[in-house]
C-alpha cells in the first residue's frame, strides 16, 4: 500500500511539504509554547485566513500574500502581547474573531461560500500545486535551518529575557526572528491543516514532549519525531480510510498526548527518577 | 582595623539618576565600587533598585549622569541574577543548558558552544558544588538548587562583578541561609557583589558597603558608617517591626 501511495504525484508533494513543515512547526512550537505565546499562533491563523480569502477574491497567489501580511500581524500581536501582559490574550482573541468576521463577509459578499473557502478552513494537503510545493519546502527548509543555526540564542531568550539582554542578547531582535518563523511556519501549515486547526499543529508537538522530557533539547528533538509521527500517521490513514487529512493529524495528536501523559503517571507512581530526564 | 590600600575603581557612578516616563525615580547618585566590594542595596519598595540595576547593566539609559566602567572591565561580562518572574519555575531545560548560556556574552553572532566553553561550565557547577545536578531538569530543583543553578549562569558570564536582584525571595530560611553563606565565599574567592535584598539582618551581616535608596536622598557608604546612621536606624527599625 505504501508503494500504491507514493505512485501517486499529489501525495508525493504532500508527504514531502507536509513532513518539512511538520518538523518546523514542532521547533518554533516548542519556543512559542514556553514563552506563552501558544494564542499568537492561534490568532495568527484566523489573520491568514483573512489573507487567503482576500488572495482568492482576487485570484492572487494565496502563499504571497498572506505570508507578508501574517508576518505583519505577527510583529502586531507580539507588540500587544508584552506592553499588556494582562490583556495580551484578550487583544488577540479580538484581533483573530475580527479578522474572521472580515473575512467571511468578503467571501460572501464576492465568491460566495465554495469549496476553496472550505480548504483553508479545514486544510487541503492533496490539492498542492507544484509552485506550492516548491515554496512549502524552500520556506520550511530556511525556518529549520535558521532555528538550527540561531538554537542556542533562541534557548537564552525562551528561558529567561531579562538574563538574555544583559548578556548582550536583543530580546527584542530575537522575538521579532521568533515571530516571522512562526508567521512563515503558520502560512505553510494552513494548507495542509486549515485555519481552524493549524494552531494544533505548533501546539500540541512540544507540549506532548514536555509530558516525558525535561531538557530543551530533548523536548525539540521529541516534539519533532511526535508532530512528524502524527503527520505521517494522519495521512496515511487519510489515505487509507478516507478522513480528512487535517483532523486525522490532529486525533493522532490527542492520542499521542494521551499516550505521554499516561506514561507520565506510570513513572510518577514508580517514582522513578532518570537522571537525564528527570 | 587594618588599612589597605584600596582596590581598583570598577563602577563609577557621576550624577547618575533614573527616570521612568520622564519623572525621575532615584535621586542624583554620585559613588564608585571597587574590586572586592560586597554591596547591599537597600530601600523601599518602589525606589529604583531594579532599575539600577538595570543600568548599571546598560540595559537601561540612564535620566542623568554616567557611568564609568574600569577599562579593563568587559561591560557585557556582569553577571546578572535577575528577580525570577516565576515563568521558568516549570522549564523544561537541563541546569547544563541553563548554565551554558551564560558564555552567550562572549559569542557575538554564531552562538555555538566550545569545548573552552564546556569546561567552563564544569567548572563552574564544580565551584559551586552542584556538578552532581548537571543533568537534571531544571524544573524538579528545589527553590534553592533552582538558585543556585541561576547563579552558576550569572558567575560564569561574569569577569568578577555579580549583580543579584532578590535571590533569596521565595526560599525557606534554611535555603537563604546556604545562599548567603554560598555569596559571602564567592566574595571572598575576590568576586565583587552588588545585591539587591530585603533580608536586612543577613546582609549586613556579610556585606561591606550599604546603598540606601530613598526618594530623594541616598546613602553610599561602607557598612559600618550606615549602621550608625539616621536612614539605617529608622530603617532597620522598620525591618524588625515587620
Amino acid at each position: 500500500m505504501f508503494l500504491e501511495f507514493l505512485s501517486y504525484a499529489f501525495l508525493r508533494r504532500a508527504l514531502l511539504s507536509g513532513l518539512l513543515i511538520s518538523i518546523s512547526a514542532a521547533l518554533v512550537g516548542s519556543s512559542l509554547v514556553l514563552k506563552r505565546y501558544a494564542m499568537i499562533g492561534d490568532g495568527l491563523s484566523h489573520v491568514g485566513f483573512a489573507a487567503l480569502a482576500i488572495a482568492m477574491i482576487f485570484s492572487w497567489s494565496p502563499l504571497l500574500v498572506a505570508l507578508p501580511i501574517v508576518i505583519l500581524a505577527a510583529f502586531l500581536l507580539l507588540r500587544i502581547s508584552e506592553n499588556n501582559p494582562l490583556r495580551g490574550d484578550a487583544a488577540v482573541a479580538m484581533i483573530s474573531s475580527a479578522a474572521m468576521a472580515i473575512s467571511i463577509l468578503l467571501i460572501s459578499v464576492t465568491k460566495g461560500m465554495n469549496t476553496d473557502v472550505f480548504s483553508f478552513m479545514f486544510g487541503s494537503i492533496l490539492s498542492l500545486s507544484d509552485s506550492d510545493m516548491i515554496l512549502s519546502v524552500v520556506l520550511s527548509v530556511v525556518v529549520v535551518l535558521f532555528y538550527l543555526i540561531s538554537y542556542n540564542k533562541i534557548f537564552a531568550v525562551t528561558f529567561d529575557e531579562v538574563f538574555a539582554e544583559s548578556s548582550g542578547i536583543s530580546s527584542n531582535f530575537w522575538n521579532s526572528v521568533l515571530a516571522v518563523l512562526a508567521a512563515v511556519t503558520i502560512v505553510l501549515g494552513m494548507r495542509m491543516m486549515g485555519a481552524l486547526l493549524i494552531s494544533s499543529l505548533i501546539i500540541f508537538p512540544p507540549i506532548t514532549a514536555m509530558r516525558l522530557f525535561g531538557s530543551f533539547k530533548q523536548v525539540s528533538i521529541v516534539s519533532v519525531l511526535v508532530s512528524v509521527a502524527t503527520f505521517l500517521i494522519g495521512i496515511f490513514s487519510s489515505y487509507a480510510l478516507n478522513l480528512p487529512t487535517g483532523p486525522a493529524i490532529v486525533i493522532a495528536n490527542i492520542l499521542f498526548f494521551l499516550f505521554f501523559s499516561f506514561l507520565r503517571q506510570l513513572r510518577r507512581r514508580k517514582k522513578v527518577t532518570v537522571g537525564g530526564q528527570e | 582595623m587594618i588599612e589597605k590600600t584600596p582596590d581598583r575603581i570598577l563602577i563609577e557612578l557621576k550624577d547618575i539618576a533614573f527616570a521612568y516616563d520622564g519623572r525621575p525615580v532615584t535621586p542624583s547618585m554620585n559613588f564608585s565600587i571597587r574590586k572586592g566590594e560586597y554591596v547591599s542595596i537597600l530601600g523601599e519598595n518602589g525606589s529604583g533598585k531594579t532599575t539600577l540595576l538595570k543600568g548599571l547593566l546598560q540595559m537601561k539609559e540612564p535620566y542623568q549622569g554616567r557611568i564609568i566602567f574600569d577599562a579593563e572591565m568587559e561591560k557585557q561580562n556582569i553577571g546578572y541574577l535577575p528577580q525570577q518572574s516565576g515563568l521558568q519555575k516549570d522549564f523544561p531545560a537541563s541546569v547544563t543548558e541553563i548554565v551554558s548560556s551564560g558564555r552567550l556574552n562572549r559569542h557575538k553572532i554564531f552562538a555555538f558552544y566550545s569545548s573552552e566553553d564546556r569546561q567552563a561550565v564544569q567548572e563552574t557547577l564544580r565551584r559551586l558544588d552542584i556538578e552532581d545536578l548537571a543533568d537534571r531538569s531544571f524544573r524538579n530543583l528545589s527553590g534553592g538548587q533552582q538558585q543556585r543553578v541561576l547563579l552558576a549562569r550569572a558567575l560564569l558570564a561574569s569577569d568578577g562583578v555579580l549583580l543579584l536582584d532578590e535571590p533569596t525571595a521565595g526560599l525557606d530560611p534554611i535555603a537563604s541561609h546556604d545562599f548567603y553563606d554560598l555569596i559571602r565565599s564567592l566574595n571572598r574567592e575576590g568576586e565583587t557583589i552588588i545585591m539587591v535584598s530585603h533580608d536586612i539582618h543577613c546582609v549586613m551581616h556579610d556585606a561591606t558597603h550599604a546603598l540606601h535608596l530613598g526618594k530623594d536622598y541616598y546613602f553610599y557608604g561602607p557598612k559600618e558608617e550606615y549602621l550608625d546612621s539616621v536612614m539605617a536606624a529608622s530603617f532597620l527599625h522598620r525591618a524588625e517591626d515587620k
